[in-house]
């Protein structure tokens, strides 16, 4: 175990050296950086803000099989299938059906089935029906159906949470998605998530409905924004889909803050017809079922440019103009976990950290100088090549540290030095009974061996088992403590053992206390 | 090498570990365990301010109607930590609450951290917490049961039942806060204990193959004895790394360090009078690692 050919000694500090170096990446200047790597600081040392949103596509759900309606009535019509009791439940729609054959044949069809598609991906129709009793069933979506749903909405929410975020201007921003139903928001550097919470907050639908006492669409009661009752039209003459810009802008008249926006040329056109048809009545925006305002539509508007008052302040009309020209989400969003960490508590953590870590380090070193004298000499600078091992991997990996992270350094600093001392105690139990030195040596590494990996590994498979279940801080930890090991095993059985030879190698007859 | 009679104690010290493993079981079916709002669900806000007293936080919070407020002193002088119980799936009282310390306390106050964990994330947290602490001590007797023999695998996962159980117990008496790094701490504490137990382990099966005569009382004895000097040291440099920690790593390691504290005596006495006894009571001897051998080679 002792003997080392060149290749073997040139290969292992040449390993050694470039991991090493990547170490010394982090205290470069930020200007003229060579290698861009670096060790990223996780929220709680650098400051920031974690937001876990979640989507509610309930919903969603109950908007689209209320769209189902009318495909399913004409599919029925068409075919001559007569239906009864046809009723608009939350998430179902049950009727009466004479002739349920048939309708099973068209509402399970592969081809053109607009009403009830078949999704490819996960082979089952979007729709699915159950009987419950004599021809009376109940259609609903089936499991696949709900999934397609909410998984296009969590896609859409993460596009429209993006765009709204680069809108604010936030630095390096990371948006994830996570699991079925949440997306993880990242904001460095972010001292107050208030605003940014209140902007993901707001789905921001908006609408363009006349106010209008009686019509043929239904009508919802909702109050203006200066107290007043209207009744609002249920038909939408326009969306917030055919905004293709919107800014805040100041009034010049009475330097009132509004929003003016530009519609495209469908939006143009609908709105050009509405406004020419209803001349002297007023027009409601209403915003996720509030109204903003209710103005009077006092001439035609066909340019396709508009604008929206409504008492607000020059920080509303911005968020207003914001929200609009990001797009509307397709369902409500709730934080459901939130973390804010302020700037001067990281500081103060990494100063904390890296002094325990200092601290730590020195009073190892000089328990093993104590207890090992020349070997603790050899084992405090595995240490230090492990030290600097375990950060250089960390750069090469770009990990985000954290203070738990640094926490697991000093844990591996003080856990380290075992596969040395695990070693030396073997070897000064192989010196009692053998006469040579060298092979007392020799057989103390290879003895000590198994032990020591089946020490470490139990250790590496806490590791495993905590980045696989952690979350963010404590992710931080598993990776400092998983990698410190191995960079231990490294520097115990590579670098120590060499230095080891060199010091046994070179004192051949002499007497060696360890 | 060092020539204790630890054989001789195993009796004592098992009498006192259940004892105290029962307690522990008790204190924390009856106590319970002070959760965090990790696993509670509920807001954490740590401010700082130039001259407050705990009790005029109060004040500005109790007027608000928010349930359970907890408000203590974190750390430096002016500094605190409040905690606020769940109420719903609701995080938009944050800025409320803010915008009331700042208005009525007669001080700066800077918001160091908030955080607020909704009550369906807390019981995610918690059965991840637990999925993770049951699943690494299954990984553990696996481990145990194919490097060694499984009388070595139960040996070693009672142990650290034993180390987990009566830490917590600790945690519980003491009324110390049970959150994210502390499911680390235990996690870490079970990669350690193992460490320790394996490597007494190992000179165990080494010496019964050395010693056919000794009984495993003795074996026992000799292997503990023999793997003393590294037991100690490397607790003593653990012990180390973890008291610079607990003393100069901050508030929020606090915990954390102190659970491993915890861990690591507890596990350093249980994988010498808990892991090893248990050997005894499966009367294990060399013909134990040796029928192993003939299975192999057939």
């Amino acid at each position: 175990m002792l003997n080392f050919s060149k290749i073997n000694v040139l290969i292992i500090y040449l390993l050694f050296i470039f991991i090493a170096v990547f170490s010394f990446l982090n205290f470069q200047n930020e200007n003229n950086q060579l290698i861009k790597k670096k060790i990223n600081l996780g929220l709680d040392l650098q400051g920031g803000s974690y937001l876990l949103l979640e989507i509610n596509s309930d919903s969603l759900v109950k908007e689209k099989i209320q769209s189902k309606v009318i495909p399913i009535k004409k599919l029925l019509k068409d075919n001559e299938i007569d239906y009864k009791n046809f009723k608009i439940n939350d998430y179902n729609l049950s009727l009466s059906i004479d002739n349920l054959e048939k309708f099973d044949l068209l509402f399970n069809s592969r081809k053109d089935n607009l009403v009830n598609p078949y999704i490819d991906n996960y082979r089952s129709y979007e729709l699915e029906y159950k009987e419950i009793n004599n021809n009376q069933i109940e259609i609903s979506f089936s499991k696949f159906g709900l999934l397609t749903i909410n998984n296009s909405a969590l896609k859409q929410s993460i596009e429209i949470v993006r765009r709204r975020i680069d809108d604010v201007g936030t630095k390096e921003p990371t948006i994830l998605q996570r699991g079925e139903k949440r997306i993880l928001v990242e904001l460095p550097g972010l001292k107050d998530p208030e605003r940014i919470k209140a902007l993901l907050g707001k789905t921001a639908q908006l609408n363009f409905r006349l106010v209008s006492d009686n019509n043929e669409f239904g009508t919802d009661e909702l109050i203006s924004e200066n107290g007043e009752k209207l009744n609002i039209s249920k038909r939408i003459i326009m969306s917030g889909e055919n905004l293709i810009d919107a800014q805040p802008s100041i009034q010049n008249q009475n330097n009132e803050p509004t929003v003016s926006f530009t519609l495209d040329r469908l939006g143009a056109q609908k709105f050009g017809r509405a406004t020419t048809d209803n001349v002297g009545k007023r027009l409601a925006i209403v915003l996720d079922g509030e109204i903003v305002s209710a103005p009077n539509i006092n001439e035609p508007i066909t340019s396709g440019n508009g604008m929206i008052s409504g008492n607000f302040t020059f920080q509303e009309a911005t968020d207003l103009a914001l929200l609009l020209r990001s797009g509307a989400l397709p369902t409500p969003l709730i934080v459901v976990e939130e973390r804010t960490v302020g700037p001067d508590l990281g500081e103060d953590s990494i100063k904390s950290g890296i002094t325990s870590l200092i601290v730590g380090f020195i009073l190892v070193i000089l328990f093993m100088l104590y207890k090992y004298k020349l070997f603790g000499l050899i084992a405090n600078t595995a240490l230090i090549a492990n030290l600097l091992m375990l950060i250089g991997v960390l750069t090469i990996l770009e990990a985000t540290l954290t203070l738990p992270g640094i926490a697991g350094i000093i844990l591996t600093v003080g856990m380290a030095v075992d596969a040395n001392v695990l070693i030396f105690e073997r070897i000064r139990e192989e010196l009692k009974t053998e006469k040579s030195i060298i092979h007392a040596f020799d057989s103390g590494y290879s003895r000590a061996k198994i032990t020591v990996l089946d020490a470490n590994i139990t250790t590496l498979i806490a590791a495993i088992i905590l980045f696989a279940f952690g979350s963010g801080p404590v992710k931080g930890f598993a990776i400092t403590l998983g990698i410190g090991i191995i960079t231990t095993l490294f520097t115990a059985y590579f670098l120590a053992r060499h230095l080891t030879s060199l010091v046994v190698l070179n004192t051949k007859n002499k007497e060696i206390k360890i | 090498m060092t020539n204790y009679n630890f054989s001789s104690k195993f009796k004592h010290a098992n009498i006192i570990s259940i004892t105290l493993f029962f307690i522990s079981v008790i204190l924390i079916i009856f106590k319970g365990l002070n959760y965090g709002i990790d696993f509670k669900g509920g807001t954490l806000i740590e401010l700082r301010s130039n001259n407050t007293e705990a009790s005029s936080i109060r004040d500005v919070l109790k007027n608000m109607d928010l349930g359970d407020v907890n408000v203590k002193k974190f750390g430096k002088e002016g500094d605190f930590l409040i905690k606020v119980e769940q109420k719903g799936d609701n995080n938009k009282i944050i800025p409320v609450i803010k915008k009331n310390l700042s208005d009525n306390l007669n001080s700066e106050v800077n918001f160091r951290r908030v955080e607020n964990v909704g009550p369906k994330v807390s019981a995610e947290l918690l059965q991840s917490g637990i999925i993770a602490i049951s699943l690494s001590l299954a990984a553990m007797l696996f481990y145990i049961w194919v490097r060694f023999e499984w009388q070595f695998s139960i040996g070693s996962i009672v142990a650290l039942f034993h180390d987990v159980t009566i830490t917590l117990g600790i945690f519980s008496l003491l009324s110390l806060e049970i959150n994210l790094s502390i499911i680390a701490a235990v996690l870490t504490i079970v990669g350690y204990s193992m460490n320790d137990t394996v490597v007494i382990y190992d000179r165990i099966r080494e010496n019964l193959g050395k010693f056919h005569k000794l009984d495993i009382s003795d074996i026992a004895n000799l292997s503990i004895n023999e793997t003393l000097a590294r037991t100690i040291i490397t607790s003593v440099t653990t012990l180390l790394a973890l008291i610079s920690i607990f003393i100069l790593g901050g508030e929020i390691l606090r915990g954390f360090s102190f659970a491993m504290i915890l861990g690591v005596l507890i596990g350093t006495y249980s994988s010498i009078f808990v892991a090893s006894p248990i050997l005894k009571y499966f009367k294990v001897s060399y013909k134990t690692i040796e029928k192993k051998e003939e299975t192999i080679v057939p």
